[in-house]
């Protein structure tokens, strides 16, 4: 074989790699495959506006979202409020936008601090094994076999306050025995793969294996998960403020927005049906994105969307 | 072995790799699958030793066990002196710089999102070989030496074809310049006309580099081609281990006649005379292989005492190894 010419070997392979298509730009990519759907490009432009709202919240909001003006109480939409007022004369428009600030707070906190959490203790129980996965998943099982609302309430009732860190915290607690699942299940099958053979013969310890192996290849399927968990805890918030014990009066949340619109439910329906409706594009909204950022940053789709 | 000492780069002595078989709620034990089972042989400086079996009689487990990506349940491995076998989990890192490993499936064994360059760079950073401009020099050059063009250093592995996949993991095996790279079926996986590239690269390679395989394959004519010897594996043993001629030539081992009764030869006329060998019966399981010779239920020249004893591994001149009674 030596007395064969050298380039001979190479020069098949480099022309193979010459014919493929020229490489764009990571972001471009990204770009083209995220915003070439409608329905992607949807949830973006729902999610942007609501987060607009909240950043800006100050600067939109027509009126004071706590004051009261009881002579103008239960008012339909008109020319000075667009959406109405409610039972104490408050602007609804005004109550929205400050009420995103305080969800998508809520909503971001509690997830990515459950994400993180989560994360480590699946990554954990999945690359160690053993004990540890048995400690991990045992008490994740205890966790799940209780109703997240009731482990919700009890946290929430114990630590009485009420402040939306509270709130942060009995949400994102509920959120970590779900997450810690899925990344442990994700990086169970990404760890049968060669390539975390071949880390282990390079010689990577365990902790750049989980990080550097095993996190980004189990993570994208999570970010659908997670997108929807921001719906989810906003939602949970709601429920939480329905019952008395999330977000407290005055302070608006789409939450305890529907909570307090219920008393009028058969006469003015708009105080509940605003806030629900507002919850129910967020959620919408970021499955959406959630969909196109999976779709986007999937290598196996290069070439194919 | 004629051999002295100087000329070995790894010896491995009665290597036995059990995994165990657990069930029901506490884990019990309730037997074990006996992947390699009392193996021993030894890897001289430069050569390329090939090790076939069909599929199950151990070899991959065997080279796992040589890199210690196993923890092998007896024996040892003595590698540069050391016996890398009992060495604990924490130091191995510092032996594992002299070993590298091509897998099998090119698509399995590169890790999807991270690039070409990245993957073949990590040796060097792992072992603190390399940083920043010379790490980058470094992976250049590995990429000039496998045939791939460094441009294409940024791109992930789902962008390149099986054969320069393969390429890739072959710079990774390279990076730090290992003493002995284990090859696990690295061409079984690509097509014809690439894996006549592959070898030939990886036979350019060992000329160039100074190289030593361990090269695992079970495919024959492709082992005669590259191995200066060749052992045979059946069931978690070592049945034959002669150079690669003699073993092709005068094959001992009724185990080892059989198999190479089945290579076809490209010869049409030579082919219609070809006497093939067929085996009766399937290969037991290694949760429960037979006494003594685990060959013997399939053998045409078994005897009683095949089933007696186990055959042990003997000299039967000019180093040529067999583990049968009968020859």
């Amino acid at each position: 074989m030596a007395e064969k010419p050298k380039v001979s070997i190479g020069s098949v392979d480099a022309m193979g790699a010459t014919a493929a298509p020229p490489r764009t730009s990571e972001w471009r990519r990204f770009a083209r495959i995220f915003f070439g759907r409608k329905l992607y490009l949807i949830g973006f432009i729902i999610v942007a506006i609501i987060v607009l709202t909240a950043i800006f919240a100050q600067v939109i909001a027509p009126y004071d979202p706590i004051e009261n003006d009881l002579d103008h109480r239960l008012q339909p939409p008109s020319a000075d409020h667009w959406l109405g007022t409610d039972q104490l004369g408050r602007d609804m428009l005004s109550r929205i936008i400050y009420g995103a600030q305080i969800s998508l707070l809520i909503g971001f906190s509690a997830v990515f601090a459950s994400a993180i959490i989560g994360a480590l203790m699946g990554l954990a129980a999945a690359h160690y094994g053993g004990w540890v996965f048995t400690v991990i998943m045992r008490l994740t099982d205890v966790l799940m076999s209780l109703p997240s609302i009731i482990l919700m309430m009890l946290i929430a009732g114990m630590l009485k306050g009420g402040g939306i860190w509270i709130v942060v915290f009995a949400l994102g607690f509920g959120s970590i025995p779900g997450m810690a699942r899925m990344m442990c299940g994700q990086a169970l099958s990404v760890k049968q793969n060669d390539y975390i053979m071949a880390a282990r013969a390079v010689g990577m310890s365990n902790w750049r294996i989980m990080l550097t192996q095993i996190f980004p290849n189990a993570f994208p399927p999570l970010i659908v998960g997670l997108t929807m968990g921001i719906g989810g805890v906003v939602m949970g918030e709601a429920g939480l403020s329905f019952l008395g014990i999330g977000v407290q009066a005055p302070t608006p949340s789409w939450g305890n927005m529907v909570m307090d619109g219920q008393r009028f439910l058969m006469t003015n329906p708009l105080l509940s049906l605003i806030p629900g409706v507002a919850i129910m594009l967020l959620v919408f909204g970021f499955n959406m994105v959630g969909d196109g950022i999976r779709d986007a940053i999937d290598p196996r789709l290069r070439g194919v969307l | 072995m004629k051999t002295s000492t100087n000329d070995m780069i790894m010896e491995v002595k009665n290597l036995k790799m059990y995994f165990p078989i657990t069930r029901g709620l506490l884990r019990r034990k309730i037997g074990d699958v006996r992947a390699v089972d009392d193996i021993s042989f030894e890897i001289r400086k430069h050569e390329t030793l090939g090790l076939v079996g069909e599929s199950g009689c151990g070899k991959t487990t065997t080279g796992r066990c040589i890199l210690r990506l196993y923890q092998p349940t007896d024996g040892s491995i003595i590698f540069t002196g050391v016996d890398i076998s009992k060495v604990p989990e924490r130091k191995i890192i510092e032996h594992r710089r002299d070993m590298g490993v091509i897998f099998q499936d090119p698509f399995g064994s590169l890790n999807p999102r991270q690039s070409a360059g990245s993957i073949v760079g990590d040796p060097l950073k792992v072992h603190r070989m390399a940083t920043g401009k010379a790490l980058k020099d470094r992976v250049t050059e590995l990429f000039k030496i496998v045939g791939l063009d460094p441009s294409m250093m940024d791109r992930v592995p789902h962008e390149f074809s099986g054969g320069q996949r393969q390429r890739i993991g072959i710079a990774r095996a390279l990076a730090c310049n290992p003493s002995l790279i284990v090859c696990d079926e690295p061409i079984s996986a690509l097509d014809v006309s690439i894996q006549a590239q592959i070898i030939n690269l990886l036979e350019e390679l060992q000329q160039k580099l100074g190289l030593t395989y361990l090269f695992i394959a079970h495919d024959l004519a492709v082992v005669q081609h590259i191995s200066d010897r060749v052992a045979v594996m059946y069931l978690g043993r070592i049945m034959e281990l002669t150079d690669s001629s003699e073993l092709y030539e005068n094959p001992l081992h009724p185990y080892t006649k059989a198999l190479l009764s089945a290579i076809p030869i490209p010869d049409p006329v030579a082919e219609r005379t070809r006497m093939r060998i067929v085996l009766k019966g399937e290969v037991p399981s290694p949760v429960n292989p037979p006494p003594g010779c685990h060959f013997h239920p399939r053998c045409s020249l078994a005897i009683a005492e095949c089933s007696q004893m186990r055959p042990p591994l003997r000299d039967v001149g000019n180093g040529h190894y067999v583990a049968c009674i009968r020859v």
